[in-house]
């Protein structure tokens, strides 16, 4: 127990500490999750009437940035797997930051899922034993149990990890073993689950296809590892952690692999609903061109798709894939952007669009969705750091047991 | 609901409120947990936040003891009484035996008035604005026509071969409805109308997606949703293919004069903020034997109410004699509205 808490506390202590532009990028954070809890208040106070959704578009930025963090969760599983199955040395060693992420990712998916709530305060009614869990039914009920798991077994992984080693101890194999291996389907699972979410309503057909999984898992292992990248990028220029030229090199592999098959998947996509154009092609027409002269998403998805062509076509190319400077980043983040919009702007919205009677409504967030979300992502992110600079403080040696503290 | 006015009640949201009220009650929020959340998002007079917590602990309706059921429904009439100024009753009636509701449209005889609309929220005590909420949207259809300039147009136009011509705007182009439209006079003569509600479909996708069964299937085939166990997630909206949910965006606005007292549980009465609605066939009304609001307006006889499982009911003679139809049959859903013509 003792050990326990001198854990807890010289974490936190270590995590707290950091020169001015760590405390910059803090309190940074800090202002967005400020004017959150102001506008949070908003909402909860009058209901989602603050919101610029309708009965037409139900679901809007709140659902989208929930779709599309899910995937990000899951990505965590590209620096796992590798690390564990392949025993890739270099990434092992920094196994737990993609964990850490994994959790971070996941915990914004809460709070987004909480904002989506018409009545957050009666969430108890989906607790099984106290509410009612309409298991297995509901695809809501599968997205709640893969994700509250992923969320345990990546706090397991990551925090038995760092706690066995600010001991100086090994890990128990036999205990910690199984457990990464359930994580690595588990993360398949999380994405898989969010995409049957959406693609069991043949009330939406722009998402009643079966290739919506794999097309989710194809763009969360662009998406996600891009993000991991830049990540440890920013970790390794500001910390003494060693991240390996290689480590990095094996992700961005994934990306550009990844990044193309999506963009494969979305080619596919286009060309089967664009040429017989039956009813069912409306809401790509209206996402792609715009329709009745509506066209709020038009200029976003041409955003996405030149996004993502560019970010492909430039990891394709060795030489900018292997400058971690400047053009590896740059190209990450190009991915990154890229895939957010096409998960939100121009997935999550034109499902809804038409409606199921075909009525063209557009949708664009209001100002209290709009800062409620950068709050939830800044909270991720303030997240993410104070626990990765933990993480790092003990990697590194800096933090671990000693019998006097 | 029209955008324009939500958008005015948003940006007057946010002005109405003052910096001080807000540092104010923010104090109280961040020791409140989750559960303070209830009672800040429904008021906190004192003895109304007894009845509010009380009714927040309450279970899913179907899980109710008899016993329990009385209470909440003792609680409600209690609140709705001292909220809108007049004795309501809540009726908590279940299905009767041998009873499977039906309605049948005449879509030959519509004429597009809108008094059925009119009615239902009236009698259905939905929010007047901020949201508008109807339950019955009537869809004004194009009649279309062929015409001979277009016999040769088309796409594509090169080498005479054309795949358009008329096929662009043949009779009764679906896609072409229109639910707002404002004609000044009906019926119009280059229209004909399509009235929509929810169809209590035999095998309800909302039902199924709910992920805390709030909404459920009654043994009388009707639909129905417990507003009291709604968490708002908004599932059942994205999977109904008939567009028949209605969101309580912001609290409901419904004026104490126009206040329908003759609810039901299950039915009409008056819903809170958050939660989900749609059309229940007037439960309140056809448990009791009487004609849903709809029917009884309708100025052309076009609504047909009745009980599918009597042979000698009007439904069932519909169903026998005339041409029956109803919408998407190809999602399996079966609904219990069907459409005919005579
Ligand atoms: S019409 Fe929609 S709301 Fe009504 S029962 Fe069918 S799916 Fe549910
Ligand atoms: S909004 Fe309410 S009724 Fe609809 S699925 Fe969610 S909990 Fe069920």
């Amino acid at each position: 127990m003792k050990r326990f808490t001198s854990f807890v506390v010289s974490f936190l202590c270590y995590a707290l500490r950091g020169g001015a532009k760590y405390y910059a990028w803090l309190s940074f954070l800090g202002f967005f999750i400020l004017i959150m809890l102001f506008t949070t208040y908003q909402q909860l106070t009058k209901g989602l009437i603050v919101t610029n959704l309708t009965d037409q578009v139900t679901w809007g930025v709140y659902l989208s940035n929930f779709v599309f963090l899910v995937g990000v969760a899951a990505a965590a599983v590209t620096v796992v797997f590798p690390s564990y199955v392949y025993h890739h040395k270099k990434l092992k060693e920094i196994v737990v930051l993609g964990e850490l992420l994994a959790i971070a990712a996941v915990t914004m998916c809460i709070i987004f899922v909480l904002y989506h709530m018409g009545r957050p305060d009666r969430l108890w009614h989906i607790i099984p034993g106290i509410g009612i869990f309409n298991w297995p039914n509901s695809m809501l009920t599968w997205d709640v149990l893969v994700l509250n798991g992923y969320l345990l077994l990546n706090l397991f992984c990551a925090f038995y990890y760092l706690y066995k080693k600010y001991n100086g101890q090994e890990v128990n194999k036999a205990v910690y073993m199984p457990v990464v291996y359930v994580s690595i389907v588990w993360a398949l699972s999380i994405h898989t689950v969010t995409a049957f979410l959406l693609n069991t309503m043949p009330a939406r057909p722009m998402w009643f296809h079966s290739m919506m999984p794999i097309r989710f898992i194809s763009t969360a292992f662009a998406s996600g590892p891009a993000l991991i990248i830049i990540a440890f990028l920013i970790i390794r220029n500001n910390t003494e952690l060693k991240i390996s030229d290689e480590a990095i090199d094996l992700l961005s592999q994934i990306v550009v692999w990844c990044l193309g098959i999506a963009l494969f998947l979305a080619m596919s996509e286009i060309v089967t609903e664009l040429y017989p154009s039956t009813e069912h092609s409306y809401s790509l027409k209206y996402l792609m061109f715009g329709k009745h002269g509506l066209s709020k998403l038009v200029p976003w998805f041409w955003t996405s798709i030149i996004l993502m062509i560019t970010a492909f076509v430039m990891l394709l190319v060795p030489r900018i894939r292997k400058d971690q400077r400047f053009l590896l980043p740059l190209a990450c983040a190009i991915t990154f952007i890229g895939i957010w919009i096409e998960k939100g702007m121009g997935l999550v919205l034109p499902g809804f669009i038409p409606s199921p009677i075909g009525e063209f409504t557009e949708y664009s967030p209001s100002w209290v969705e709009i800062f409620n979300s950068l709050g939830a992502w800044a909270v991720g992110l303030f997240m993410f750091t104070i626990m990765v600079k933990g993480a790092v403080g003990i990697l590194l040696g800096e933090v671990k047991y000693s019998e006097g503290a | 609901m029209k955008r324009e006015d939500k958008k005015t009640t948003i940006e007057k949201n946010i002005e109405g409120s003052t910096r001080r009220d807000f540092l104010k009650k923010t104090g109280s929020l961040s020791v409140a947990g989750l559960a303070g959340v209830a009672t800040l998002m429904t008021g906190t007079k004192d003895a109304q936040a007894r009845v509010t917590w009380a009714e927040w602990f309450q279970t899913n309706y179907r899980l109710m003891t008899e016993e329990e059921k009385r209470e909440a429904i003792e609680r409600l009439e209690k609140r709705y009484s001292e909220e809108y100024g007049k004795k309501v009753t809540v009726d908590g009636r279940p299905a009767q035996k041998n009873v499977l509701f039906g309605y049948a449209l005449n879509i030959q005889k519509c004429i597009g008035c809108r008094r059925c609309v009119k009615a239902c929220v009236k009698e259905n005590n939905q929010s007047r604005h901020d949201p508008e909420i109807e339950w019955i949207r009537v869809i004004r259809m194009e009649k279309g026509k062929f015409s001979a300039e277009d016999m040769d147009k088309g796409y594509p136009s090169d080498y005479g071969i054309q795949v358009g011509g008329n096929a662009y705007k043949n009779a009764g182009v679906v896609l072409e409805g229109q639910h707002y439209y404002q004609p000044e006079r009906v019926p119009e003569k280059d229209a004909f109308y399509f009235p929509i509600q929810c169809m209590q479909c035999e095998k309800p996708p909302c039902v199924k997606v709910c992920p805390v069964r709030t909404t459920y299937r009654e043994p009388d085939g009707i639909v129905v949703i417990d507003y009291n166990w709604c968490i708002g997630c908004r599932m059942c909206m994205g999977a109904c293919p008939y567009w028949a949910r209605r969101f309580n965006w912001g609290e409901p606005n419904l004026p104490k004069e126009e206040m329908n007292p003759d609810t039901h549980y299950l039915g009409n009465r008056p819903r809170m903020k958050g939660v989900v609605e749609k059309c229940t066939f007037c439960l309140q009304r056809t448990r009791k034997g009487r004609y849903t609001a709809c029917v009884e307006v309708c100025p052309v006889g076009a609504r047909k109410f009745g009980n599918l499982l009597d042979p000698e009911s009007e439904v069932r003679r519909i169903l026998e004699r005339k041409r029956v139809f109803r919408l998407r049959v190809d999602l399996n859903t079966f609904p219990k509205f069907f459409y005919f013509i005579d």
